[in-house]
């Protein structure tokens, strides 16, 4: 996922540069706006439809299945493992420190104070899942482990002096 | 009257437009100096990261919270310096009241350096409810409530400010609706390719940050409230509503009331008009919604937020990345093309002002589409897309203005711009394009967003956002040298013929 946000960024970044060289180095040949304008102005119509279309399909094609668990929905025992996660000024509590691969994890995430970010990171230190950790309210993350190992988790929301040492360890082990 | 060719302005006595020049350059030098400074605080961060800059971690924290309330600020008040000399040609600005802001800015400005320096409040500018009461005796309560007091009384002076815009724009159009060219939009009044960009973006500043201003108010007093009352708790979920929406919006119009500078330069720099027209006004009149409700997308890793909010500001923040843009980048891409302009320092920054602010808009959008959000939200990603196009959009657009004013609206033109400024701008753009890419590369690698040590992983990222800094920084200081020398005695290039 985040490579993807890179290429995309780079990518139309680069495009950009390539219009806008364009433009530049054709800025200094003088020629009558109304010989061209007529044509751009047309060209932008398209443009637009163009991106319309574009983010149509964005939206579709990212929102369906909606990628946020639903928060009112009843998580079983039977079917999910539960951790009930809490943030401090500067420690996590954890009910748990290990789960297994392959089946979905309930992380019931609390903030005892302050605001703080749950961050699940695995061993190359990539981002896997998160959620707030925030007073008053019960954030429900679903996220189902692959693979097995140490993962780390990290605070993702400022909340104070140590902040950066607010770290934990996540076992999860291999299914039998 | 809608079928006259020039648009009505508004005449003022010689001695009025001496002193809101005086105003205007007070307000630009004290933006490069605040810049300046604030880049040298943000580079320190980053060097501190790439263990480079041995500070302690309160020390970073209250540098984190100064950079970034200072960047707001300054960013604000000059974007408005930017409008409000343009704006003021269409409509009667009291140039007092433009100093009472500045006066109070300042005084709010004072407040939150005794409450971070003095106070040790490090709490981010953001004041995430209910961390600015809750600092483990890193601070005060006192200190905590004098930032948001100084948050406050700043808003208080942009809330004077504005109510002076709605003032003067309903003196001269009548309705904020005519002002926005909507009676134009809908067909009931005919077509006028000269009613001026400029009033409309004023007219859009005005209503959106009057909303986000009051809204900031609200939840600052709330916030005030609770430290010295705590039995008064307001819901997190709901505070954390308002902080984002205000700072959304604030950080948003500073964006909207600098772009004026395209629209009033490009086409004294390209010699051809810059006519504004139904689709012109239809992007912005769409944009003053958008601004305003596009804010749930810092919200998407708060499950609790309903899921309609979260639907909705996807596809805004997608829908509010085009009316402008196709319009105003599209349209000055136009005005360039096959112009025969000469690349003065201002029309440069211009230029690249439309650049930074379109490709800075790429990763914004992808930041705020949900599934891309879950594993970008809060890391190193939303300082990159951030610093993208406020580094590379609204500040080449405030220098752009500043430039213009500095070297005459033609002066410049004639010959090569001066070596400093040359130089400036390729340290500056070469800079900020590495500051940037080192920003984004470490969010797609997972690094968390403000953290005062890094693992050992990240240091290199950090150390060549360091490099990235520095340039960025050394540009800035060459162009700050040109101003200090120049502008203070620079005289009105409005007031030389037109190219
Ligand atoms: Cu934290």
């Amino acid at each position: 996922m985040q490579s993807i946000a890179s290429y995309i960024t780079l990518l139309g970044t680069v495009l950009l540069i390539g219009v806008f060289y364009f433009v530049i180095s054709n800025s200094k040949l003088q020629e009558e706006y109304s010989s061209f304008s007529k044509k751009w102005y047309s060209f932008r119509g398209k443009w637009f439809i163009f991106l319309i279309i574009l983010g149509t399909a964005l939206t579709l094609g990212t929102l369906i299945p909606f990628p946020i668990p639903s928060q009112a929905k009843v998580y079983s025992s039977d079917d999910y493992q539960q951790v009930d996660v809490s943030g401090h000024q500067w420690y996590w509590t954890m009910s748990t420190d290990t789960v297994v691969a392959g089946k979905p994890v309930e992380f019931r995430v609390i903030g005892a104070d302050v605001n703080h970010g749950f961050g699940v990171y695995n061993e190359d230190l990539e981002l896997v899942a998160q959620v707030q950790a925030m007073p008053d309210y019960t954030n429900k993350l679903i996220h189902t482990f692959d693979e097995p190992g140490k993962y780390r988790i990290f605070c993702l929301e400022y909340c104070g002096l140590a902040h950066h040492v607010m770290m934990s360890e996540l076992k999860v082990e291999a299914a039998n | 009257m809608s079928t006259t060719t020039v648009s009505n302005k508004i005449s003022y006595s010689e001695a009025e437009n001496q002193g809101a020049l005086v105003a205007v350059k007070a307000h630009l030098i004290a933006a490069f100096l605040v810049f300046l400074l604030m880049m040298l605080a943000g580079a320190t961060l980053r060097a501190a990261q790439g263990n480079m800059a041995p500070i302690g971690a309160d020390v970073f924290y209250q540098f984190m919270t100064v950079h970034g309330a200072g960047m707001i600020g300054i960013a604000a008040i000059a974007g408005m310096a930017v409008l409000w000399y343009f704006l003021r040609q269409y409509v009667p600005l009291s140039t007092k009241i433009f100093w009472i802001n500045f006066g109070i800015f300042l005084t709010g400005v004072v407040i939150i350096l005794g409450s971070v320096f003095l106070g040790k409040y490090g709490g981010a500018w953001t004041f995430l409810y209910p961390l600015p009461g809750i600092s483990m005796g890193a601070w005060s309560t006192g200190a905590a409530a004098a930032f948001l007091l100084g948050l406050l009384i700043i808003g208080t002076g942009f809330l004077i400010l504005l109510l002076d815009f709605g003032r003067a724009i309903l003196s001269s159009y009548g309705s904020f609706g005519r002002a926005l060219g909507l009676p134009q939009l809908f067909g009931k009044e005919p077509l006028n390719p000269y009613h001026p960009a400029t009033v409309v973006a004023g007219t859009m500043v005005l209503i959106v940050d009057f909303i986000g201003i009051a809204a900031g108010a609200v939840v600052l007093v709330m916030m005030l409230v609770n430290l010295y009352n705590p039995e008064f708790k307001p819901d997190p979920l709901l505070v954390k509503n308002l902080i984002y929406f205000f700072g959304h919006v604030i950080i948003n119009v500073a964006i909207y009331s600098a772009v004026v500078a395209i629209y009033e330069l490009l086409p004294r720099y390209t010699g051809r008009p810059y006519k504004t027209s139904k689709v012109f006004y239809a992007a912005w009149f769409a944009i003053v919604f958008m601004v305003m409700s596009v804010y749930p997308h810092h919200l998407y890793m708060d499950f609790p937020m309903p899921k309609w909010a979260m639907i909705g500001a996807q596809i805004l923040s997608y829908g509010s990345g085009l009316p402008v843009m196709v319009v105003t980048g599209y349209g000055a891409l136009m005005l360039v093309y096959r112009s025969g302009i000469r690349w003065n320092t201002s029309a440069k920054l211009l230029m690249l002002s439309i650049f930074g602010w379109a490709a800075g808009g790429i990763p914004a959008v992808v930041d705020s589409m949900v599934s891309f959000n879950r594993v970008l939200h809060n890391t190193m990603w939303v300082p990159g897309h951030f610093h993208f196009y406020l580094l590379l959009g609204v500040l080449p657009m405030i220098f752009g203005f500043t430039f213009y004013l500095l070297n005459g609206a033609n002066g410049a033109q004639e010959e090569k711009p001066p070596l400093t400024e040359r130089l400036g701008f390729y340290s500056f753009v070469g800079g900020a394009l590495l500051f940037v890419g080192g920003f984004l590369a470490s969010g797609a690698s997972g690094i968390p967003r403000r953290w005062a040590v890094h693992l050992e992983e990240w240091v290199p990222y950090a150390q060549w956002s360091t490099l990235g800094a520095v340039l960025v920084i050394v540009g800035v200081l060459l162009f700050t040298l040109r101003v200090l020398t120049v502008l203070p005695k620079a005289p009105d290039p409005a007031l030389a013929p037109a190219h």
